[in-house]
């Protein structure tokens, strides 16, 4: 039990917990807490996995901007406490054993596929150092270079449809 | 001992940490009595004088007054995000300093390096990540007291601070073509030099100097601490209330310790990517400058002793007699050869921090602020224009011949 | 590759996928619905690390770059329309009223 699985156990656990709560707190203002820590784990796990711009980049957009957007509108909107819906009666007793079993499948499935093959007879897979960010800006502008510059111009139309829709109408 | 040897990096990181805690929250404590002088003595009065010799025991009775008063939550209050709110903001400021370098990297300990916590490939970008959490702290805070002037303080507050968190990020760009790596130590060290190499002044083959970046940044960073003049949301404390109107005693300070300690964050930051972090301004060849930590120790030592034979009475006399002397011994040790060329980054690092913090309490001493609406039009329609066209010419700089690095 | 096997990573976010499909289809708050979709994307954005990482390449890195940039997009304009939304409804749960309906 080395520190990487320790630390994978413990995020996993961690993001579960905070999705589950995300459908099981009663307030959004909670929802939205549940899922910021959702999304500190992810980056955790982008860490462990070696991708560490990325991981960077999900905290400041993320976690650091996004769900900030969530937060004002919440807090702009006042939205209070969720009523309790009517769910059908069949939902619990027959959706939870069936989710459970069809996540039993697709595990099972997973790790006996190819896919599922683990350390160092890895396909033509790199040394356990993680990609540096040096090396991940060389392919966003040489490769990737018209997807980049094509999001740059959804962001601005983006920026320009929030403009415009959140506008008070004088 | 074998555990100390088999496990250096646990070992080592976990007493820098404990240190390094140490110092930051006595620093946070006597920030304050600094920030109360100082103004106090631009507007023509003392300040804290009577508590312990000069005031400096001020900051630890304000302590025990937030420790003993009663902690009250409001009962309509969302209790969990209540509670957590402070924490969370005290806890992101203090793990930004976990990234910032003191001194040199060669100075090590068990192979470890001392002056810095954790040195990440990635420093500046995670530094940025750790601030534009602390908008959470206070939009929270401001949500959870569940009132309507907290609620508006919290909203304005906040939205402040993600405005100018994007001319922030922008201005340090140009800092960054320029050095071409997010590590810290790697910025650091390619300013070395005498101070004409550092980044802010720096017109040698490979570098624009950044000075439009720096103003920007320091404009940006005193908007985003919720210093004066860009203080309104926090200034409704004295009209009507701010986010924090709710909340008393431990979480109360838990708050103002965060606002201190983002601007020493933001202190650190601006020293290390403009000003040559812990480098000295004279050239290296000038080896008198090792004298001066212990030499400037000393000196202060005999005006503290000065003072505590002309002008001190009573206990006082005792409490600066005792400061005296830990800055005559402070001095001696300084002066020491084996400590020198360990002692020299940290000074260097430490003055220019605390210069950087006189600038931001001058500002508050000195400056009215800003009407929220003067403030949001200032920040979204003149500083990022001027970050934006910073990164432009700098850019368009470094790739021309002579001053880029392909040149 | 890494010393924790690619599956579970995967394992993991298929499990947050079908959180964040409970959350959208089960919930009755607008933002709690956005708040699964976002859910959703994360799933999928750790899913595509970690097959970057299990191939050794870094395509699936600038996917997830523009993964979280097109999010970021959806979410502006999204709550926009729900801002938009709730000031001539004044409620913010979608069973209430359904416009299309008449």
């Amino acid at each position: 039990m080395s520190v990487p699985f320790i630390l994978f156990f413990l995020c996993a656990l961690l993001a579960v917990a905070g999705a589950v709560l995300l459908i099981m707190v009663r307030e959004p203002i909670h929802s939205a807490l549940s899922l910021i820590l959702v999304m500190m784990t992810l980056a955790v796990l982008y860490l462990l996995l070696g991708a560490e711009f990325i991981a960077a980049v999900q905290i400041i957009v993320y976690a650091g901007a996004i769900m900030v957007l969530f937060v004002f509108v919440i807090m702009l909107l006042n939205a209070g406490t969720e009523e309790r819906t009517d769910w059908s009666r069949i939902a619990k007793p027959m959706g939870l054993p069936l989710a459970f079993f069809l996540l039993l499948v697709t595990a099972r499935w997973l790790s006996r596929s190819a896919i599922g093959a683990t350390v160092a007879n890895g396909v033509g897979a790199p040394s356990n150092e993680g990609v540096s960010t040096r090396a991940l800006s060389m392919a966003l502008f040489q490769q990737y270079l018209f997807p980049f510059e094509a999001t740059s111009i959804l962001i601005l139309i983006a920026l320009l449809g929030a403009l415009i829709l959140a506008r008070k109408d004088e | 001992m074998e555990f100390i040897t088999q496990h250096p990096v646990l070992v080592v990181s976990l007493v820098k940490i404990a240190v390094l805690l140490f110092v930051v929250m006595t620093a946070l404590a006597y920030l304050t009595w600094f920030e109360r002088k100082v103004v106090a003595h631009i507007q023509s009065r003392w300040g804290p004088y009577f508590v312990g010799a000069h005031g400096l025991l001020q900051p630890l009775a304000d302590g025990l007054k937030f420790l003993f008063k009663e902690d009250m939550t409001p009962p309509t209050s969302d209790k969990f995000t209540y509670t957590i709110a402070p924490f969370l903001a005290l806890a992101l400021a203090l793990t930004a300093i976990a990234l910032i370098p003191f001194g040199p990297p060669s100075v090590q300990v068990l192979g470890q390096p001392v002056f810095v916590v954790s040195n990440v490939d990635i420093g500046l970008l995670f530094l940025f990540a750790v601030t534009s959490l602390g908008v959470y702290g206070v939009a929270l805070a401001g949500w959870s007291s569940n009132s309507k002037y907290p609620l508006l303080g919290g909203l304005r507050s906040s939205a402040q601070m993600i405005s100018y968190e994007v001319s922030l990020t922008l201005s340090v760009v140009g800092v960054l073509l320029v050095a071409g790596t997010l590590n810290f130590n790697e910025i650091i060290a390619q300013q070395s030099g005498a101070f004409w190499h550092w980044n802010i002044i720096r017109f040698d083959h490979g570098a624009f100097p950044q000075i439009v970046g720096f103003l920007c940044y320091m404009t940006a960073a005193i908007a985003e601490t919720n210093r004066i003049p860009f203080d309104l949301p926090e200034a409704e404390t004295e009209l009507v209330a701010g986010f924090h109107t709710e909340y008393s005693s431990f979480k109360f300070a838990m708050f103002f310790m965060a606002e201190y300690a983002n601007m020493i964050t933001v202190s650190c930051l601006a020293t290390i990517l403009f000003f040559g972090g812990w480098l000295s301004p004279f050239p290296d060849s000038w080896t008198w400058q090792l004298f001066l930590p212990g030499v400037g120790l000393v000196l202060l030592g005999m005006y503290c002793a000065w003072d505590t034979f002309m002008n001190m009475r009573g206990i006082a006399r005792l409490q600066f007699a005792v400061v005296t002397m830990l800055c005559l011994v402070g001095g001696a040790i300084c002066l020491m050869p084996a400590v020198q060329p360990v002692i020299e980054g940290p000074f260097w690092f430490t003055t220019k921090v605390v210069a950087f913090l006189f600038f931001y309490v001058w500002t508050r001493g000195t400056l009215p602020r800003f009407r929220y609406d003067q403030l949001m039009s200032f920040g979204w329609k003149l500083l990022l224009p001027v970050s934006l066209a910073n990164l432009v010419v700098t850019s368009f700089v470094m790739v021309l011949p002579y001053f880029g690095r392909h040149g | 590759m890494s010393i924790v096997p690619i599956s579970y990573y995967l394992v993991l976010s298929a499990i947050l996928f079908g959180l964040g499909t409970v959350a959208v289809v089960f919930k009755r708050n607008i933002i709690t619905i956005f708040m699964g979709i976002e859910l959703m994307l994360n799933a999928v954005n750790l899913a595509f690390v970690a097959f970057a990482r299990a191939h050794g390449q870094l395509d699936g890195l600038v996917f997830v770059f523009f993964v979280i940039v097109v999010a970021a997009a959806e979410a502006a304009v999204g709550l926009a329309i729900v801002i938009m939304l709730t000031k001539s409804r004044q409620s913010l749960n979608v069973e209430r009223d359904s416009l299309l309906k008449f």
